[in-house]
């Protein structure tokens, strides 16, 4: 079961994410051990593998660096839900395979610790913990296909070997 | 239905008569610019997939910035990666160190940049290639590779907001307060997904380095893109710059072309500006936040690196000292030279300033003037998040290189004016 992790801010940004300090490594294990670390030090620990992030506004936003997304996968963040997401980070998460989510008034709807179920396909976040569904629009479909192909690279692979 | 320059660029460039904002287009792209962040996973990337080739070695530019010179056993792993594959792949246009520069200054001074092209950087701030009636935006790794492998990138077609400024910059006041305004106006997300088109009278009077800034910060208000139409000032720059002179189309917006908004801003009326922590939105007139102490000035980066701001600088340094640490980075070698030439170092000597060598360095909180706990900058970098510039709890302040080194002087925030 995935527990939500609600941050009531707006433009959570990359640096937040992943400060820039660390940016002299792309190894997706040592990135996740810093991430979230200059918005909240305790992220690390108390994510569990599956659990989400849920934002407000503009979340992503700043640089173009994917280990904003590496860090949050290697922390085995299942998705980040939020109001609406910076577009480099967003393009960045599809080419990843990572589920970015968007959905209107986002931690208004999920509670800091909720248990989530999340079906992509359908657009629907199960909010077990309110007993409530939550519809979300799904990602447009060539960018589902971009992430069941395993992202970007093994997409245009898989058109080449066609 | 007329087109903006945006959506023309990017029409040609999937080889389409029209499109219209929310199209996905495959575009061809012109020019990839890589640095040694986001390039060296992207080698990576494409090594482990086995689709290692370059789409044409001719059209990459590389230039390690954001750790160069090396700053410790992991940045220099990172550039022994990007410097590998340049040589194997036969990279043309590779700027090593002694060459290397801030890759946003160098790329357009060492004629890389063209207009009516389509270029593109594993750096959010590639946007300022905009400034020359070019579509240029940044990307991540994953984008980087395929585009390095296929010369291709999918793009949905932005809508466009017109930004018109009106009037013209008094003393004092320069295009990175205009930039800083129009953020301060519309939010770190007040461009989400759109092109940022700037035009009117304002920027007949604005160079190619002033443009430049305005451009490159087009990403802190969330836009895909920053572009500026082609003219005089434009043309000249690029008959200093570019080899080849003749190869480039020029695209103009048409006058019935769709824009989501028009914004109006006007230049004569602009202060001095000062972005507080810890967006680049918090941008206030310098008349209602003089007198806050400093611990620290910067004075460079891909925004306020260059030969112009540098000579502003050394114009109101020039007899003064100053009275915090300030750090002073000319953005390319050609920069630092032409600044030595011109004796500006002196100045910057004799005020107590430290001069780089190009580089990122502190601007992202790399290396090189880090900030502690409780210290607060003044900036002439492009973002001031939360940590940006070293510790989490610095606070970094967002201003023109004239508004940077007055506070300098006098080691709190002051209106440049007074020494101009």
């Amino acid at each position: 079961m995935a527990k939500a992790h609600v941050y009531k801010r707006d433009h959570i940004n990359t640096d937040e994410i992943i400060p820039a300090r660390y940016l002299n490594t792309d190894n997706v294990a040592e990135l996740a051990t810093h991430c979230m670390e200059d918005l909240d030090t305790g992220f690390i620990k108390k994510c569990k593998p599956g659990d989400c992030i849920v934002a407000g506004d503009d979340f992503g936003c700043g640089s173009s660096r994917e280990h904003a997304v590496w860090a949050l996968q290697g922390a085995k963040v299942g998705a980040v839900i939020a109001n609406n997401f910076a577009r480099i980070f967003y393009r960045n998460c599809i080419n990843c395979g990572f589920y970015p989510i968007e959905l209107t008034d986002a931690t208004s709807k999920i509670k800091d610790g909720d248990e989530v179920e999340i079906d992509y396909k359908k657009g629907v976040i199960t909010n077990k913990t309110q007993k409530k569904e939550i519809t979300f629009k799904p990602l447009p479909d060539f960018a589902i296909e971009i992430i069941n192909d395993g992202g970007l690279l093994e997409h245009i692979k898989k058109g080449t070997a066609d | 239905m007329g087109m903006t320059i945006t959506e023309k660029i990017l029409a040609a460039s999937a080889g389409k008569k029209n499109v219209e904002p929310g199209d996905l287009i495959d575009a061809k792209i012109d020019c990839i610019m890589c640095h040694d962040v986001t390039t060296p996973a992207a080698i990576s990337m494409l090594k482990e997939k086995g689709i290692d080739k370059v789409f044409d070695n001719k059209k990459i530019v590389v230039t390690p910035d954001h750790f160069q010179p090396a700053k410790d056993i992991k940045s220099a792993e990172l550039h022994k990666r990007l410097d590998d594959w340049a040589r194997a792949k036969k990279i043309k246009n590779y700027y090593p160190l002694g060459k290397a520069g801030v890759c946003h200054a160098l790329l357009p001074e060492q004629g890389h940049i063209k207009p009516g092209e389509v270029i593109i950087g594993g750096d959010s701030h590639t946007c300022t290639y905009g400034a020359f009636a070019a579509f240029s935006t940044g990307i991540g790794s994953t984008d980087l590779a395929a585009a390095i492998a296929t010369g291709t990138l999918w793009f949905r077609v932005p809508s466009s907001i017109k930004f018109v400024l009106n009037g013209k910059l008094s003393k004092g006041v320069y295009s990175k307060d205009v930039i800083l305004d129009v953020i301060a106006k519309i939010g770190t997300d007040g461009a989400l997904y759109k092109a940022m088109e700037f035009v009117g009278p304002a920027l007949k009077s604005m160079s190619m380095e002033a443009r430049m800034t305005i451009t490159n910060m087009a990403i802190e208000a969330g836009g895909k893109n920053g572009i500026i139409g082609f003219d005089d000032v434009t043309k000249k720059y690029l008959d200093e710059h570019l080899k080849d002179k003749k190869a480039y189309k020029v695209y103009e917006s048409d006058a019935d072309a769709k824009y989501e908004q028009t914004i109006e801003i006007n230049c004569s009326k602009l202060e001095p500006m000062v972005a507080f922590p810890h967006l680049p939105s918090g941008g206030k007139e310098i008349g209602d936040c003089k007198g806050l102490a400093m611990n620290q000035a910067y004075i460079g980066s891909c925004t306020n690196g260059r030969i112009e701001d540098l000579r502003i600088v050394a114009k109101i340094m020039k007899g003064k000292t100053v009275k915090i640490r300030t750090i002073i980075v000319p953005a390319t070698p050609v920069i630092w030279k032409q600044a030595m030439d011109e004796k500006l170092f002196d100045i910057f000597y004799a005020a107590g300033c430290v001069v780089s060598a190009p580089t990122c360095g502190a601007c992202l909180g790399g290396f090189m003037g880090i900030l502690a706990a409780g210290e607060k900058c003044i900036s002439t970098t492009n973002r001031n998040f939360v940590g940006r510039m070293g510790s989490p709890k610095s606070e970094v302040y967002l201003a023109s290189p004239a508004t940077a080194a007055a506070s300098a002087i006098e080691g709190k925030l002051v209106d440049c004016r007074k020494y101009l």
